[in-house]
């Protein structure tokens, strides 16, 4: 065997890894695999199990439901207002799973950072695969509900993995942000659920924006309401109006966020072993 | 010689202890970036923060297909050089070189999950460790072999013997087929059959032509299996070269430091008209040294002089390195004619934590009367070789750590 062939590492004060999107690419299952992990472990020994996926978000859906439509009385538009608030959980859900996942992967794997090298970004990757696993099964028993309560997607529902790489890329660079945070600062904990909650009524998770003129400018500053809204679009069949300002802000500000958070994240990873 | 598949040069490595409490939260940090500007302003200096060097200078090369033992005290920066080397933590001065892929092993079942079954934690460890899906499933049936647990394939792992446990994580990193192993002290944890295995994997690996880099408190061991030893001692490299040679240098060390200790006759304050204390020495196995392992008895003796007839007794201090008071023991006191004596007691082993303990050695007449009181008269290193652990491989707390007759059973009505 030839010491001349094999790669070459070289280790140096503030030198990150020439070879690092190699290296995530050579450590790809490594995200899967911590994802199947996570889904196989987390109904054991729960009396419901598997239910749990369906019973939050039936409850949920029910709640809001009965909030912003029979006591808000918010405009449904002719669409089944429990449609309504599904098509808006959905996202919602992704983005609450991958972003407070993500959030906490780094900290929840701790044993696992400071004893062995793979390329950090993998633990919250493997919290956006998790969510994403969460909302195929809700969207595969959300589909059949929407048709049988009366409503057929149209050409739109081709559109929908747009919008949910859209809501994964702003649960990425948020969560991104959060998780790196979080490592050094363990405030950052307590200011995840803080800002989920008040995230479901900033965001159209609840009621429609079309019918909302005076507030819709306002709703777009968030970057989830262009992904929620477009979501809503793609799976009751164009019954809702997609608005355009929105989603341009949505991307934009998803850009940033996913762009900042990996720059944030690569700059302190190096020290995650030392400080977790 | 080919080229070295590790070249460190001047690898070093810096913790800074903050004296004002650790800021782990963000008001800390607020207040305490507040202090520091507010200081600077009125006084030009900001907060003090000791340096500590884990690691300070270190160079050396290692050729492929050597085996280089790596020793020290604790503390020395063994643990901080293997996680450098395994890019889990970076320098803060120098380089290394590393030409081949690494597998390191400086935990057994790092990443094991309690509730999978062991299939399930073959794949998942192996993925941690860098092995592909289809690595895994090509090597799955030789690791569940070595590891001797086919028939437990499908129990959650919480479920298996600590020994069980052990077998298998060592198992799965075992089948890594890198260029490079590093394993830290993993190997002392299981029983003497399976340590033996595994040794004996380990030299398999090295006649193979790859290299492995291996810690160790167990002399024994690294002088079977090195063909080359480091000596780390305070983060620098204190001696390297043949095993036999390092190894001496080190044991030598620690009997200089502290592990006996002589006394001169004219001292004032190691005598009085009655007694005088001579000398004080630990031994383990017979030797003299300051190094002992956490799963053997060590004997403390001292030698003393009854210069006039008294009723004469002694006593020993044992503090441990945050100078908690740990005990205090003596044998009855007895009526000695003048002459020279020896009082010795064994400290059991599997008895005190590890880490670094203090002893002050007390005589007395009269049972309460202190005629001579030496501080820090010896001291030894108590380090652990894995003995009691299971399989956890952290720090575990508190001044002493015996091994206590655990039960566990389960209770009825349980959902499996």
């Amino acid at each position: 065997m030839s010491a001349d062939v094999l790669p070459e590492v070289i280790i140096e004060p503030g030198r990150s890894s020439a070879n690092y999107w190699r290296d995530l690419w050579r450590f790809r299952e490594l995200a899967g695999f911590l994802a199947w992990r996570d889904i196989k472990v987390r109904y054991r020994q729960a009396a419901l199990g598997i239910a749990w996926v369906v019973i939050q978000p039936l409850v949920q859906t029910l709640l809001l439901s009965f909030v912003f439509g029979k006591l808000a009385k918010m405009p449904d538009g002719g669409v089944p207002y429990v449609l309504l608030v599904l098509s808006g959980l959905l996202p919602w859900q992704l983005f609450t799973a991958a972003f407070n996942g993500a959030g906490n992967s780094l900290v929840g794997n701790a044993n696992l950072i400071s004893k062995v090298y793979f390329p950090r970004l993998l633990v919250p990757l493997s919290c956006l695969v998790i969510a994403l696993v969460d909302f195929g099964v809700m969207l595969a028993l959300t589909l059949p509900l929407t048709v049988i309560l009366g409503i057929v997607p149209g050409w739109q529902l081709l559109l929908l993995p747009l919008f949910v790489v859209l809501t994964l890329v702003i649960a990425c660079g948020a969560g991104l942000w959060i998780t790196a945070l979080t490592v050094k600062y363990r405030d950052f904990r307590f200011i995840t659920p803080f800002i989920l909650q008040i995230g479901v009524f900033v965001t159209p998770v609840g009621f429609r924006t079309d019918f909302l003129p005076n507030w819709r400018d306002l709703l777009a500053l968030n970057p989830l309401s262009g992904a929620v809204d477009g979501v809503r679009w793609c799976l009751l069949g164009g019954h809702t109006e997609l608005y355009g300002p929105g989603l341009v802000v949505s991307c934009i500000v998803a850009a940033i966020l996913l762009s900042s958070g990996l720059w944030y994240f690569r700059r302190t990873e190096r020290q995650f072993a030392d400080i977790v | 010689m080919s080229r070295p598949i590790i070249d460190v040069s001047g690898l070093s490595k810096r913790y800074v202890i903050e004296h004002e409490s650790r800021h782990d939260n963000l008001r800390d940090t607020l207040h305490h970036t507040a202090r520091k500007v507010w200081r600077r302003l009125r006084w030009g200096t900001g907060f003090d923060h000791e340096e500590f060097w884990a690691l300070r200078d270190v160079s050396f090369s290692v050729q492929p297909g050597e085996v280089l033992g790596i020793i020290g005290r604790n503390g020395a920066g063994k643990s901080t050089l293997l996680k450098i080397l395994s890019r889990i933590t970076e320098p803060t001065n120098g380089r290394a070189v590393i030409r081949g892929r690494v597998a390191s092993l400086l935990e057994v079942g790092t990443g094991f999950h309690p509730e999978l079954s062991g299939r399930d934690n073959i794949f998942l460890n192996g993925a941690i460790l860098g092995m592909s899906r289809q690595e895994i499933r090509r090597k799955f049936d030789e690791i569940v072999a070595f590891a001797e647990v086919e028939r437990f394939l499908d129990t959650p792992v919480k479920r298996y013997s600590s020994g069980m446990y052990v077998r298998l994580a060592f198992a799965v990193a075992a089948h890594l087929e890198p260029e490079i192993l590093i394993v830290d002290e993993v190997l002392a944890v299981g029983d003497a059959q399976f340590q033996q295995k595994c040794l004996g994997k380990m030299g398999a690996v090295a006649s193979q032509g790859r290299t492995v880099l291996f810690v160790s408190h167990n002399m024994g061991v690294v002088a079977n299996l090195c063909s080359r030893v480091i000596l780390l001692d305070q983060g620098s490299v204190a001696a390297d070269g043949a095993p036999g040679h390092v190894i001496g240098t080190y044991i030598q060390s620690g009997a200089q430091l502290s592990g006996h200790a002589v006394w001169a006759d004219d001292r004032p304050d190691t005598g009085s008209g009655k007694l005088r204390l001579h000398a004080a020495r630990i031994l383990v196995d017979g030797r003299v040294t300051a190094d002992v392992p956490i799963d053997r008895s060590a004997i403390l003796e001292f030698d003393f002089s009854v210069l006039a007839r008294c009723q004469a007794g002694s006593s020993i201090h044992l503090f441990d390195k945050q100078g908690v008071w740990v005990l205090c023991s003596g044998p009855a006191s007895t009526l000695l004619e003048p002459g020279r004596y020896r009082h010795r007691v064994t400290l059991p082993e599997n008895f005190l934590n590890d880490g670094l303990y203090q002893v002050s050695i007390i005589l007395l007449i009269d049972v309460t009367n202190i005629q001579v009181h030496v501080r820090e008269a010896v001291s030894f290193t108590v380090h652990e070789t894995g003995v009691g652990r299971e399989e956890y491989g952290g720090v575990m707390n508190g001044c002493i750590r015996p091994l206590l007759a655990w039960e566990s059973s389960a209770l009825s009505g349980n959902a499996s």
